[in-house]
């Protein structure tokens, strides 16, 4: 189980593609549904994110923010997400699972007992939007202990001082913003650039893990395969929108994306 | 109990990670807001102590804003509530009617020096929204401002001002569609245009740096006050600071020179709006808008929703400041609800000159209820920080009059 993540990528590797990493938020747009949603993706996927719905999502766009309005509305409570965890890993013990979300949700709930439920009911990651480094040092520390993957951020704005420290301080995983924006808006630099700055993180330290997320499409996506995995997040939120604005089934929907996801990058 | 640092200034008194009293602040922020809020800090630092950017400030402060705001006697109300002298710093006679002027320009100063074209702001009752737009006009830079919808429809008056300077007015349709929404959707553009936009939080909440540059900026209220009491006094006489609380920056001015004055010498009482009082009710602390502070929620730990008959107040958070001022016991934090504002307006406009907001109106209710009880010799002195005329249709709507 320790190992998860990694195994995710070496898989990957093995068969000369990026991993794709999935994000959906838990409980949209019921509790049910996001679990038959993750269960249907995950054999095209090599590692699942899924949000913890906040109702101040101060980094998120619309697609996203419509996603975690859903859950809220049908009353999803961080009790309910570790459950969904504990079932997912049931059927799936092998596929790694990232808990996604604000720092607020942690610090409500207590970041010991948060973590401990992380650990007991299978989450192998933890990505904090809003807790970035230094600040996260202790946090990420505790997250070690307990064999918990806490993924660290880089952005286009991080000077390579920073990046440099933030890698060192990093875990298995590091997750690239791609473009200056809320998740889900078009990328605003070149594919090029993108790559440019991926590179940088991987020469410091080849052997991380990096991948790349934030308006990455179906348009977008093959562009960018060299990376070590890339995630799909708004792109999967924007398709249950839309199935559920025209009364279909969002499971069968967003598993055809995702396939026609994966199929873009092998 | 948190001990505040003798001669250090309040927005100064927090660690390397930006917590005051180890607890409110901090830098909750995306990855990508690091870099930016590490410049501008850099920036501010450098601002704060540069001769000619402080002329500079003291110029705008001076000839675009009006100078010195007035200091008068209450003497009507004083004698109908026959206790304490009541006294008015009017910081509504301000050009731009609002505290939020001092922020707002001074956020539109910086911006020029950062070499930024683009502003961008949040606004609750369209003060600080009128106030940069207008700032942004007169120093040519390109404004945006995000309020909610149900703001913008209940503080018209407001909204007509930026538009009329030139400002894009962003409407927010999320959530509660008030301030909050508002803050967050602003701080969501800011992170996607944080290369050519400086981001102008409109009160003393968020990242560490807004909310020092808010405070720095708001404290030229009590550095006119302190010198008007020693002219009206011959010294700083025993005093009681009234002043309401949304997100807290203009009690932060109003406060600022008088911190370090012993709590029975200068007591500062902070009012905030009875169903968004997270300071009077014993609310949690939690994370909003990228700093830890007193904040109403649920048990789950989301953002719970307020309700204000002032848009200024209806925010669920509070600035961290005001966290550590009341977890140092330094101030005080009581509420009114709307009844209670509204009867003070309606009191006050009978006696007096003035025609305060709803947000002062607030200040106003908890001066009444305080005024009766106290001696001839304690002086009541109450920020009025917002001029009426934007809640003019509220007013209306509530007392059937709007005195001239």
């Amino acid at each position: 189980m320790k190992n998860s993540i990694n195994n995710a990528f070496k898989i990957a590797k093995k068969e000369n593609r990026p991993a794709l990493i999935s994000y959906t938020v838990c409980g949209d747009n019921t509790k049910d549904k996001s679990l038959q949603i993750l269960n249907s993706i995950s054999k095209d996927l090599d590692i699942a994110e899924w949000g913890i719905p906040h109702n101040c999502p101060t980094a998120d766009g619309k697609d996203i923010q419509n996603s975690s309005y859903r859950a809220l509305q049908n009353g999803i409570r961080l009790n309910d997400i570790f459950k969904l965890v504990k079932k997912f890993k049931k059927t799936k013990p092998s596929k790694p699972i990232i808990l996604m979300g604000y720092y607020q949700m942690i610090f409500n709930y207590g970041e010991r007992k948060f973590i401990q439920k992380c650990k007991a009911s299978g989450v192998d990651g933890l990505i904090v939007v809003d807790l970035s480094f230094p600040d996260n040092k202790n946090f990420a520390k505790l997250c070690k202990k307990n064999s918990i993957c806490f993924v660290q951020l880089i952005a286009p704005t991080t000077t390579v001082k920073r990046m440099r420290e933030i890698i060192k301080s990093s875990h298995e995983m590091i997750y690239m913003i791609s473009t200056i924006s809320t998740t889900g808006s078009a990328l605003k630099y070149s594919i090029k650039k993108i790559i440019k700055n991926y590179n940088v993180i991987k020469r410091i330290k080849p052997s991380k893990n990096v991948v790349i997320g934030f308006g990455i499409t179906e348009k977008t996506i093959s562009n960018l395969k060299s990376a070590d995995g890339l995630v799909v997040g708004s792109a999967i939120c924007r398709e249950i929108t839309r199935s559920l604005k025209g009364r279909q089934n969002p499971v069968t929907n967003v598993s055809k994306l995702v396939r026609k996801l994966k199929n873009k990058i092998i | 109990m948190i001990k505040l640092k003798k001669k250090t200034s309040l927005i100064d008194q927090h660690d390397k990670f930006g917590f005051y009293g180890n607890k409110f602040g901090g830098n909750y922020c995306a990855e990508t807001m690091r870099k930016p809020i590490e410049d501008l800090s850099k920036l501010f630092e450098k601002l704060r102590k540069d001769r000619k950017f402080l002329k500079k400030r003291d110029h705008y402060f001076k000839h675009y804003l009006g100078g010195e705001t007035p200091f008068f006697k209450l003497e009507n109300l004083t004698r109908h509530l026959g206790g304490a002298q009541i006294w008015c710093k009017d910081v509504s006679a301000i050009n731009g009617d609002a505290h939020k002027a001092y922020h707002a320009t001074v956020n539109a100063l910086i911006c020029k020096e950062s070499g930024k074209r683009y502003i961008a702001g949040d606004t609750g009752a369209g003060m600080f929204g009128k106030n940069l737009a207008m700032a942004a006009k007169k120093m040519n830079l390109k404004c945006k401002i995000f309020m909610g919808t149900k703001d913008i429809s209940r503080q018209a008056p407001n909204v007509k001002f930026m538009r009329d300077a030139g400002a894009e007015v962003v409407p927010v349709d999320s959530g509660s569609k008030t301030l909050v929404d508002a803050v967050s959707e602003c701080m969501r553009h800011y992170v996607s245009n944080c290369d050519n936009t400086h981001l102008a939080v409109g009160s003393a909440i968020g990242c560490n740096i807004f909310l020092k540059i808010c405070a720095w900026s708001t404290s030229q209220i009590s550095r006119e006050l302190k010198k008007q009491l020693v002219k009206e006094f011959g010294k700083i006489p025993k005093l009681k600071l009234i002043n309401v609380i949304g997100g807290g920056s203009s009690a932060l001015g109003f406060w600022n020179e008088f911190v370090d004055y012993d709590k029975k010498h200068v007591e500062l009482i902070g009012v905030e709006a009875k169903y968004a009082a997270p300071l009077s009710t014993n609310a949690k602390v939690a994370i909003l808008h990228g700093a830890a502070q007193y904040c109403l929620t649920d048990k789950e730990g989301q953002i719970a929703e307020t309700h204000s008959l002032s848009a200024g107040l209806d925010y669920p958070g509070s600035s961290p400041l005001h966290g550590l001022l009341k977890d140092s016991g330094r101030a005080r934090y009581t509420n009114a609800s709307d009844k209670e504002a509204l009867a003070a307006f309606k009191l006050i406009t009978k006696l007096e000159d003035i025609r305060p907001s709803l947000e002062p109106a607030h200040a106003w209710s908890e001066c009444i209820r305080l005024a009766p009880k106290l001696k001839k010799s304690d002086v009541i002195v109450v920020n009025n920080c917002g001029k009426g005329y934007k809640d003019k249709k509220i007013y209306i709507e509530q007392l059937g009059y709007y005195p001239k």
